[in-house]
C-alpha cells in the first residue's frame, strides 16, 4: 500500500498546504461552494472509516449506510425525544449508536469475508432501513426528521443569521477541524502495528493467523473503528443536511460510499478523501444540469472501473511514479 | 379458512415472481461467479416492455385473448439487454478482483434506472387491461383476481422447464459442469464465453419473465427493480448462492413471511425478511442448499 | 523427553485415513526431515500439530504440555510457528514490514492503534538483523524471486522466535542453484541453537544433505524413522517407497 515509506513529517508536509487551502476558502468562494466543500469533506470521513475496512482489511462492506444512517437518526432522536440542540451532545450521541451497532453487526459479520461479508453487511443495515421506513410514528417515514441548526461549543447562532451563513462558516470550520483530527488518527492507525496487523489479514489470513494475529479480533476492531467514523459523518451531515430521511441506510447509499471509495482509489489512503470530495461535486452537478443524473453517475462508475480502477489518487501516483523514474 | 386460502394464494403469487428474479440471479452467480447489482433493474426491464408493448398494441380498444401473447415481449427485451451487458461490460473484468465485479453492476444499475425514465417516462406504465380481462373467481365468500392464477400457474411452469433444461439438457450438463469447476470445463473443451453470455442471458430472461407476467397486477414504476433486487437477495441467501432448488425454497419462504408479515406484522415484516437473510447466513453461510 | 510428541494421533477425511494414530516426536535441537510420496499425510500431520486442523483423535505434547485444542494463537505463544507450502508472504507490504510485523504480534504490540509501527526502533532493529541473517532486501514482497520469497516466508516465522519452526517444502518451486543458500541458513539457525526445525522436503538431495533424522510417512502412518543412513539402508523405504527416486539420488553421488 505504501510504496513511498510512512514518515509523519513528509505527510504532514503534504497535508499543510492542503489544510491552509481548506482553511482559507471561505473567504474566496461563495458560501454555497463551501457548503459544498464541507459535505464533500464529512463524505470523505465516511470513506475514510469505510476504506478501513476495504483498502486496508480487505473487507467490503455494502452496509456502510447503516451507520451513517444510525448518525443522522441518532441526532435526530436527540433533537425530537430529548430536545437538545448541541453539536457536542450530537457528536457523543451518534458516535455512541453508530458504535454499539457497529460493535455488534462487526461480532456477527467478521467471520466472513468476499461476498458473503458483503451481502451480511447490507441484509443487516436494510434491517435498520426497513425500520426507519416503517416506523414512521417514530422516525417520520419516508419524510423524515428535521434537524435545526445547532449550537457549536455551548455557543448559539445569534438570532436572525442567515442559516447559509451560519453553515459556510462556522459550521464549515467545526467540519474541517473534525476532519482533520479524524483524518490524522486515520493516518497513524494505518501506520500503526494494528494497521500492519489489518493489512498482513488483507494480503493473507490464514498466514497472519499463524504469526500470531487473531484475525476475527482484529477485523472486529476494524470494523468497529470503521463504523465511528462513517457514523461520524452522519452526526455531521444531518445538520448540514436538515433533515434525515431513510434514504441515507438503503442499500444504494452504501453503493455510493464504495463509489466514491473507489472513485478516489481505494490502494492509497488519501484516494477516498479525494473521492468523497469529488463525487459530491460530481453529484450536486450532476442533480443540477439534468433528471437523469443516475445515469451521469454510472457511466462514471462504468468508465472508472473499465478505465481508472486505481481511482484518481492510484492513478496520479503511478504517474508520478512514472515521471520520477523517468526522469 | 377462505381468507387463509387467499393469504396462501397471494404468498405464492410473490414466490413465483421472486423464484424468477432470484433463480436467474442465483443462475449467474453459480455460472459467473458475480452478483449482478443490476438484475432488478433488468426485472423492471421485463416489466416495461410488456406493459408499454400492451398499451401500443391495445390502444384505447378491447382487450383480446391475442394480448395474452405480448407477455413474452419482456422477458425477450430483458434477455436482448443480458446479450448485450455480458460480453460489452462483464466479459473484460472476469480476471479482477470481486470489487470491480460489484461496482460495475452497481453502475449498471444507476444507468438502467435512468434509462427506463429516459425511454418511459416519470410516470408508472400499466398493463392492467390484461388483468382486468380474466375477471375473478369466487372463493368461498371472497373473490380472487383470476389473474393471479396465470401468474402462479406460469410461475409454476418456469421451474418446471428450468428444472428439466438444466436436468435433462445437453447444455444444462455443461452449465453445471462450468459452474462446479471452470478451469476443467474449459479444459475439456466446453466454451466458456459463450456458456458465460447464455448463462448470464438465461438468467436476464428469467428476470424479465418475471416483470413481464406480474406488471398486469402491479404496473410497472421506477424503483421496482431496486426494492425486487433486495428481497431475491434474500431468496438467494436463504437458499444459497448458486443454487435453483434453493432458490425455489427461498422465494416460497419469502413469499409466505411476506403475505402474512403484511398481513399480520406490517411494521416490522420487512426487517423480519432481512433478519430471516442475516440468521441463515450466519448459521449457514453458504445457505440451505448451497455450497461454500 | 522430547520437545515435542503426538500420541496416537488421528484426522480422517471421509474414508481417507490422512493422519492415522501416528506417534511423531521430535527432539530438541534437531533438524528433522519428514517425507513420503504426495498423499502420505505429511501436511495434514503438519497442519494438526500446528493447529490448523483438529484431530479426530490423539493428543498432541508439547514440552510435555498438552496442546491439542490449543488455539493457534496460543500455540505461537508456546513456541510453536510454521511456514507454508505455497509461499505466503504479505505481498504489498515491504519486506521489513512483514518481518517486523511477526515481532509486533510476538509481542502483543499489534494491539496499538495509535503509534507509528516504523517509530519503534528496537522492533526495526530486531527485524533488520533477522532479515541480515537472510541476505536482507527492502522491497515489496510481491516484487521478490521465488527463492527471496521462501526465504522471507522463512524470515517471519524464525521472527517469531519459536522453539519449534515446521516449514513446509522451502525449496520446492526454487531453482536448484538458490536451494542450497536456503538450506544452508536453515541449518545455520538450528545449529546455533535457537530453534529445533522439522522440514517437509520431496528433493532428497536436499533430506539426505541436512537432516539429522527422517520420518517416512505413507498413507496416514509413519513407515520408518532413522538417520539418513538408517534410512537409506532400510529396504523396507528403498522398495516401497522411495524406490526410483532414491537410486536416480544414489547415481547422481556417484
Amino acid at each position: 500500500m505504501s510504496s513511498i515509506p510512512a514518515s509523519p513529517k513528509r505527510a504532514l508536509l503534504s497535508a499543510i498546504p492542503i489544510a491552509v487551502i481548506l482553511f482559507f476558502l471561505p473567504l474566496l468562494v461563495a458560501p454555497y461552494q463551501v457548503t459544498l466543500l464541507a459535505y464533500g469533506l464529512i463524505f470523505a470521513i465516511a470513506a475514510l472509516g469505510f476504506n478501513l475496512l476495504l483498502g486496508y482489511t480487505g473487507l467490503l462492506s455494502f452496509g456502510h449506510s447503516a451507520y451513517f444512517g444510525l448518525g443522522a437518526y441518532a441526532v435526530a432522536f436527540i433533537v425530537k425525544y430529548l430536545e437538545i440542540t448541541s453539536m457536542e451532545v450530537f457528536l457523543l450521541g451518534g458516535v455512541l449508536a453508530s458504535a454499539a451497532v457497529a460493535a455488534l453487526f462487526g461480532f456477527l459479520c467478521v467471520r466472513y469475508t468476499r461476498i458473503f461479508f458483503g451481502i451480511l453487511t447490507l441484509a443487516l443495515s436494510q434491517v435498520l432501513w426497513s425500520l426507519a421506513f416503517k416506523f414512521y410514528w417514530v422516525t417520520g417515514g419516508t419524510d423524515g426528521l428535521r434537524v435545526p441548526t445547532p449550537s457549536l461549543m455551548g455557543v448559539r447562532n445569534p438570532a436572525g443569521e442567515d442559516k447559509m451563513i451560519f453553515l459556510a462558516h462556522r459550521y464549515y470550520y467545526y467540519v474541517l477541524v473534525i476532519f482533520l483530527v479524524g483524518a490524522s488518527v486515520m493516518w497513524v492507525i494505518v501506520h500503526s502495528p494494528f494497521g500492519k496487523a489489518l493489512q498482513a489479514i488483507r494480503d493473507n489470513e490464514t498466514r497472519a493467523e499463524f504469526v500470531g494475529v487473531q484475525v476475527w479480533r482484529y477485523r472486529w476492531v476494524a470494523f468497529l473503528v470503521s463504523g465511528i467514523y462513517t457514523g461520524l459523518a452522519g452526526t455531521l451531515w444531518v445538520p448540514l443536511n436538515g433533515l434525515t430521511t431513510p434514504d441515507i441506510l438503503h442499500w444504494t447509499f452504501s453503493g455510493k460510499i464504495v463509489f466514491f471509495t473507489v472513485l478516489g482509489g481505494f490502494q492509497t489512503f488519501t484516494g477516498p478523501i479525494i473521492g468523497g470530495v469529488v463525487y459530491n461535486y460530481l453529484e450536486t452537478y450532476a442533480v443540477g444540469h439534468t433528471v437523469y443524473w443516475q445515469m451521469v453517475l454510472g457511466v462514471v462508475l462504468v468508465l472508472l472501473v473499465l478505465v481508472l480502477p486505481a481511482g484518481i489518487a492510484g492513478t496520479a501516483n503511478r504517474l508520478i511514479l512514472k515521471l520520477r523514474r523517468e526522469a | 379458512m377462505d381468507t387463509f386460502l387467499i393469504h396462501l394464494l397471494n404468498a405464492l403469487l410473490y414466490a413465483s415472481v421472486l423464484f424468477l428474479i432470484a433463480g436467474g440471479l442465483s443462475l449467474i452467480y453459480g455460472v459467473m461467479r458475480i452478483v449482478n447489482l443490476a438484475h432488478g433493474n433488468v426485472y423492471a426491464v421485463g416489466a416495461y416492455a410488456t406493459a408499454w408493448s400492451v398499451g401500443r398494441v391495445l390502444g384505447g380498444g378491447q382487450p383480446s385473448p391475442a394480448l395474452y401473447l405480448l407477455l413474452p415481449v419482456g422477458a425477450v427485451a430483458a434477455a436482448a439487454l443480458g446479450a448485450v451487458i455480458e460480453p460489452t461490460l462483464l466479459r473484460p473484468l472476469y480476471k479482477r478482483a470481486e470489487e470491480y465485479q460489484l461496482l460495475i453492476t452497481f453502475g449498471l444499475l444507476l444507468i438502467l434506472e435512468d434509462l427506463l425514465r429516459f425511454i418511459w417516462g416519470p410516470y408508472p406504465l400499466s398493463a392492467s387491461s390484461l388483468f382486468e380481462a380474466l375477471g375473478s373467481l369466487t372463493i368461498g365468500e371472497s373473490v380472487y383476481p383470476s389473474y393471479n392464477l396465470v401468474v402462479i400457474v406460469v410461475g409454476a411452469i418456469a421451474a418446471a422447464a428450468l428444472w428439466a433444461f438444466i436436468y435433462k439438457t445437453k447444455f444444462g450438463v455443461i452449465l453445471r459442469a462450468t459452474s462446479q469447476n471452470m478451469r476443467m470445463a474449459s479444459a475439456l473443451g466446453v466454451n466458456v464465453k459463450r456458456i458465460y453470455l447464455q448463462a448470464f442471458t438465461l438468467g436476464c430472461f428469467m428476470a424479465g419473465l418475471g416483470g413481464a407476467i406480474i406488471v398486469p397486477q402491479q404496473g410497472a414504476v421506477l424503483g421496482m427493480g431496486v426494492d425486487a433486487l433486495i428481497l431475491a437477495f434474500v431468496v438467494v441467501v436463504i437458499g444459497g448462492l448458486g443454487s435453483l432448488e434453493g432458490a425455489l425454497l427461498g422465494a416460497l419462504m419469502v413469499g409466505v413471511v411476506r403475505e402474512f408479515g403484511i398481513a399480520f406484522f406490517p411494521e416490522v415484516e420487512l426487517a423480519v425478511l432481512y433478519f430471516m437473510a442475516a440468521v441463515v447466513l450466519l448459521i449457514r453461510p453458504a445457505g440451505l442448499f448451497g455450497h461454500v | 523427553m522430547s520437545l515435542l510428541e503426538t500420541k496416537s494421533l488421528t484426522k480422517y477425511f471421509g474414508d481417507t485415513h490422512a493422519v492415522d494414530h501416528v506417534d511423531f516426536s521430535v527432539a530438541q535441537g534437531e533438524l528433522l526431515a519428514l517425507i513420503g510420496s504426495n498423499g502420505a499425510g505429511k501436511t495434514t500431520l503438519v497442519n494438526l500439530i500446528s493447529g490448523l486442523l483438529r484431530p479426530d483423535s490423539g493428543t498432541i505434547l508439547f514440552q510435555g504440555a498438552d496442546v491439542t485444542v490449543m488455539s493457534v494463537h496460543d500455540r505461537i505463544r508456546a513456541g510453536i510457528a510454521r511456514s507454508f507450502q505455497l509461499v505466503t508472504v504479505f505481498d504489498q507490504l515491504d519486506m521489513l514490514d512483514n518481518v517486523c510485523l511477526a515481532i509486533f504480534a510476538r509481542d502483543g504490540k499489534t494491539r496499538r492503534l495509535l503509534s507509528l509501527a516504523n517509530s519503534d526502533h528496537a522492533v526495526s532493529e530486531e527485524a533488520l538483523g533477522v532479515l541480515r541473517e537472510f541476505g536482507k532486501a527492502n522491497l515489496l514482497a510481491g516484487g521478490l524471486a521465488q527463492g527471496e520469497r521462501k526465504l522471507l516466508d522463512v524470515a517471519i516465522a524464525y521472527a517469531l522466535r519459536p522453539k519449534l519452526l515446521f516449514l513446509d517444502e522451502p525449496t520446492s518451486g526454487v531453482s536448484t542453484r538458490e536451494k542450497a543458500p536456503i538450506m544452508d541458513i536453515i541449518t545455520s539457525i538450528v545449529r546455533s541453537g535457537k530453534i529445533t526445525a522439522v522440514i517437509i522436503e520431496h528433493d532428497m538431495d536436499v533430506v539426505f544433505r541436512y537432516s539429522d533424522r527422517i520420518v517416512v510417512m505413507h498413507e496416514g502412518a509413519i513407515l520408518a524413522e532413522g538417520t539418513p543412513d538408517e534410512i537409506r539402508r532400510n529396504e523396507q523405504v528403498t522398495t516401497t517407497l522411495l524406490g526410483t527416486r532414491l537410486e536416480a539420488h544414489e547415481h547422481a553421488r556417484a
